[in-house]
């Protein structure tokens, strides 16, 4: 120690430092700096966590009001609401902002919050590189919405089929702004996906080996992977399509040797995966919330965990079932039409487990186990319509048709928004420090289930009696119209229920009743700490013995009975890193300071791609603020880190 | 927190820093490499499909001219020794030698820019003649923008190493940079069969 002054002073966690003390020290070395510039240059994964969650909702809410503005031009024959242009460019950005700017991150948002929790680590992986995905996720939004209200916002459907979405067809910079976005999204999807990988592979606290690993942290592990080795396809897509738009590259061109089915395999490579990656944290949130309030370890823990990983490797050999309608090979379409199939066996063990789950339980029928049972019971029927849809014959009769728009609200919002209503019911408790309403949870639930089954179920027999997709308009006379007002009605009512929801949300941020520590009495490592937790997450890192660690202690011990690890730092950010199988402990590493230079890195990564709209030229130039900014991020601080203090 | 804690455990031995799978860094290097790779993948792929379209590959061009393509393969080949010399003089953090393996590694990545430079000057079509100039141009242009980001890196390495930075984990940082750059390089053999051998055999 070269100071000379400290060498008596102990500064690790450990028996020689109060909890008081240690608290204190933890606190002065993970806070975030107060004001703008600390708002600004936050890495705590909770805060990025907490914006991503505020973010996503809010995206979920315009593409909300953009289905219900849908809704209203076809709640009768003939109406005149919106033109069949603004149409256009409703349901494109109504789809896009669902899937990229909703679905995506805010399963990613459940990630960064509680992935770090639940594995019992100070903070996740590379947090600054987690502060920048979320500064780009939201430069990528923003654009996408500020295009939209100037009239320029994408209009050739979520995916962007060419040739319609080629330099041909589609003149003006709309479908360019719609290929940015992708890019924007992706590469902080990807950033994310490798740090929740990291912080799961390298920080979980001693002891949790792979079998004790919670199935929400596996859910969003294998689900980490899949954007790995999906996301990829569609940056390497929408790239091939901007380069035909801006430089005149050929790709999707036949006149040159292009392909426009090229466009729909690498758009489907990722784009069924997508589906998982959005399905497969749903399904971490139920496997969470089952146990807690059936008030039992979950049924099948290795059986759910396989399930996992049998979904990730399948979710890759389906894409081709969305291209039944374009005529590729018989032998081809068997292939995929099997997989199909395949992938409801993994869905069908997992469904078993949890009803067994219940079934063996003592359930306790809060508001989070409600969304539960709606998701099993809606999702279900979405499988359902995906065997049907998997067979080519009757694939072929209902593409493009409402049938095929009922199926995916099915499995999405039953399979995905169900689930996550329920964990902002589970969890939000955790991030606030104060409960919702459960008789309002109550009236959400039921509006939400009551007003998506009338919005919904009736699209099937739509789509089986001919309606077409994406049309602005019918005619009267054909038999449609009391269907679409039924589903205008459900749509109105699955309105209420999420400004139910918005509305507990306001009322329990303020007057909420307190949560303490575990409200729910339940058993992973999140609820080990205070609601919400503080900026270190925990005074000392636990040690695991069980999959519900908290339901393994003693009867009646409080959280604080977890026997913990000590010799931390704890006047610096210091993390432990244990090996990747057992968990044994293996090293401290020191985890980032608050940093600026994300933002600016994303400010220039922004400038970039928003200018590559315009010119080429955008991707030399902008590179050189790029440049700057990443050497700034990742220059070390002046002076260096202080030596290893003396231990008494 | 009225309770004194349950330690069964001290940890102030572990070190603070290691090469390789028990470092994060190097996992997330891992990491990226899978992206990036799946992207290499992917647009290979992509050129397998736009080869069945037309009738003749290349579509009434010649192919990419050998010698520039090849140049840079040898190369980069010849340039894993000085990088595996380089992760080798990092693992045992002698500093001397780690500045000279950056300053090497440094001037050959600098020199492979110039090389590919080159090398799409021989490629014998234009990004917008057709389907099979657009997936040659881009298949090389991904792969120049990964030899310019690992240059980068490196060029900033190298500064850092000379600077009071050095510390324990400078060395990881390095080895680190040494396994991404044995990726870029590895990256290039099947590229390298794809856009000059590939349309000969065709």
């Amino acid at each position: 120690m070269t100071a000379g002054t400290d060498t008596a002073v102990v500064r690790r966690d450990g028996p020689g430092l109060g909890e008081a003390e240690t608290n204190a020290r933890l606190a002065r070395s993970w806070a975030t700096p107060p004001g703008l510039w600390g708002w600004l240059s936050t890495v705590d994964h909770k805060q990025v966590g907490r914006r991503y969650v505020v973010t996503a909702f809010t995206f979920f809410v315009l593409a909300g009001l953009l289905a219900l503005a849908m809704r209203m031009q076809l709640a009768g024959p003939e109406r005149t609401l919106l033109s069949p242009d603004r149409y256009n460019q409703i349901f494109t950005m109504h789809g896009t902002t669902m899937m990229f700017l909703f679905a995506v991150p805010m399963m990613e948002a459940f990630a960064i919050y509680l992935v770090p929790l639940m594995v019992g680590t100070r903070a996740i992986a590379f947090p600054r590189l987690n502060a920048f995905s979320y500064w780009v996720y939201l430069a990528g939004g923003i654009m996408l919405w500020v295009a939209f209200i100037l009239n320029v916002g994408p209009d050739v459907g979520w995916f962007s089929y060419v040739p319609l979405a080629g330099p041909q067809y589609s003149p003006g910079k709309r479908v360019d702004f719609w290929a940015q976005m992708v890019t924007f999204t992706e590469v902080a999807a990807l950033a994310v996906a490798v740090e929740i990988i990291v912080t799961v592979f390298k920080q979980r606290a001693p002891g949790m080996s792979l079998n004790r690993i919670p199935l929400f942290v596996w859910g969003q592990l294998v689900t980490s992977f899949m954007v790995v080795f999906a996301m990829p396809a569609v940056m390497v897509s929408s790239s091939m399509l901007i380069m035909d738009r801006l430089i005149g590259t050929h790709f999707f061109n036949p006149a040159e040797g292009g392909d426009a089915l090229l466009w729909q395999h690498l758009f489907w490579f990722f784009g069924h995966p997508e589906v998982y990656i959005i399905f497969l944290p749903a399904t971490g949130f139920v496997s969470s919330i089952l146990p807690t309030f059936a008030r039992r370890p979950i049924f099948g823990y290795t059986a759910l965990v396989l399930a996992l990983f049998a979904t990730g490797f399948l979710g890759f050999g389906l894409w081709v079932h969305h291209m039944f309608a374009t005529g590729l090979p018989h032998l081809g379409n068997s292939f995929y039409t099997a997989a199909s199939m395949a992938i409801a066996i993994p869905s069908g063990i997992q469904i078993f487990c949890w009803i067994a789950t219940l079934w063996d339980g003592r359930p306790r029928f809060a508001t989070p186990l409600l969304f539960v049972i709606g998701f099993i019971v809606v999702f279900v029927l979405g499988g359902l319509s995906g065997i049907m849809l998997a067979s080519v014959p009757l694939d072929s009769q209902v593409h493009d048709t409402y049938f095929v728009v009922a199926h995916f609200h099915y499995v999405l919002i039953g399979g995905a928004v169900f689930p996550l209503f329920g964990a902002f019911y589970y969890w939000f408790p955790k991030f606030t420090g104060r409960m919702l309403s459960e008789r309002v949870g109550a009236w959400n639930f039921g509006l939400f289930f009551v007003g998506f089954n009338l919005a919904f179920f009736p699209m099937h027999i739509l789509g089986l009696i001919g309606m077409p997709r994406r049309v602005y308009s019918y005619p009267a006379g054909v038999g449609w119209d009391e269907l679409n007002l039924l589903a205008t009605a459900g749509a109105v009512i699955l309105a209420a229920g999420v400004a139910t929801f918005v509305g507990n949300v306001w009322h329990s941020l303020k007057h909420g009743v307190s949560a303490g520590d575990n409200p729910w009495g339940a058993g992973t490592l999140e609820w080990a700490t205070s609601s919400p937790p503080p900026s270190y997450n925990f005074t000392h890192i636990p040690v695991v013995t069980g999959q519900e660690p908290l339901w393994t202690l003693p009867q009646g011990l409080p959280a604080q009975g977890l026997p913990v690890v000590g010799g931390l730092r704890v006047d610096q950010r210091e993390l432990l890193l244990t090996t990747v199988v057992d968990a044994d402990p293996d090293l401290r590493e020191p985890s980032p300071e608050p940093s600026i230079w994300p933002l600016l890195s994303a400010l220039a990564v922004t400038a970039l791609f928003i200018g590559s709209i315009f010119t080429p030229w955008a991707v030399v130039w902008g590179a050189i603020p790029l440049a700057v900014g990443l050497i700034g991020w990742f220059w070390p601080k002046s002076p260096p880190d202080t030596p290893e203090p003396v231990i008494d | 927190m009225e309770k004194a804690p349950h330690f069964v455990t001290d940890l102030a031995h572990l070190p603070t820093s290691a090469h390789g799978p028990r470092s994060a860094t190097w996992w997330g290097t891992l990491g990226f490499i899978l992206i990036e790779g799946t992207g290499f993948a992917l647009a290979a792929a992509a050129y397998f499909y736009l080869m069945g379209q037309p009738e003749t590959w290349p579509p009434g061009q010649a192919p990419p001219d050998w010698l520039w393509g090849t140049a840079q393969l040898i190369l980069m080949l010849a340039s894993l020794l000085p990088n595996l010399w380089t992760d080798r003089v990092a693992h045992q953090e002698d500093l001397r030698k780690v500045r000279v393996g950056l300053v090497v590694m440094s001037a050959v990545g600098l020199l492979t820019l110039v090389v590919r430079a080159f090398e799409f000057g021989a490629l014998n079509c234009r990004w917008d003649d057709n389907a099979y100039g657009s997936i040659v141009w881009v298949l090389l242009g991904l792969h120049a923008t990964h030899l310019v980001t690992d240059i980068g890196d490196t060029l900033v390495l190298t500064a850092l190493m000379f600077t009071r930075h050095v510390e324990p984990r400078r060395y990881t940082d390095v080895t680190d940079n040494c396994v991404y750059w044995n990726f870029v390089v590895l990256a290039w053999v099947p590229l390298w069969g794809l856009l000059y051998v590939v349309p000969r055999l065709v």
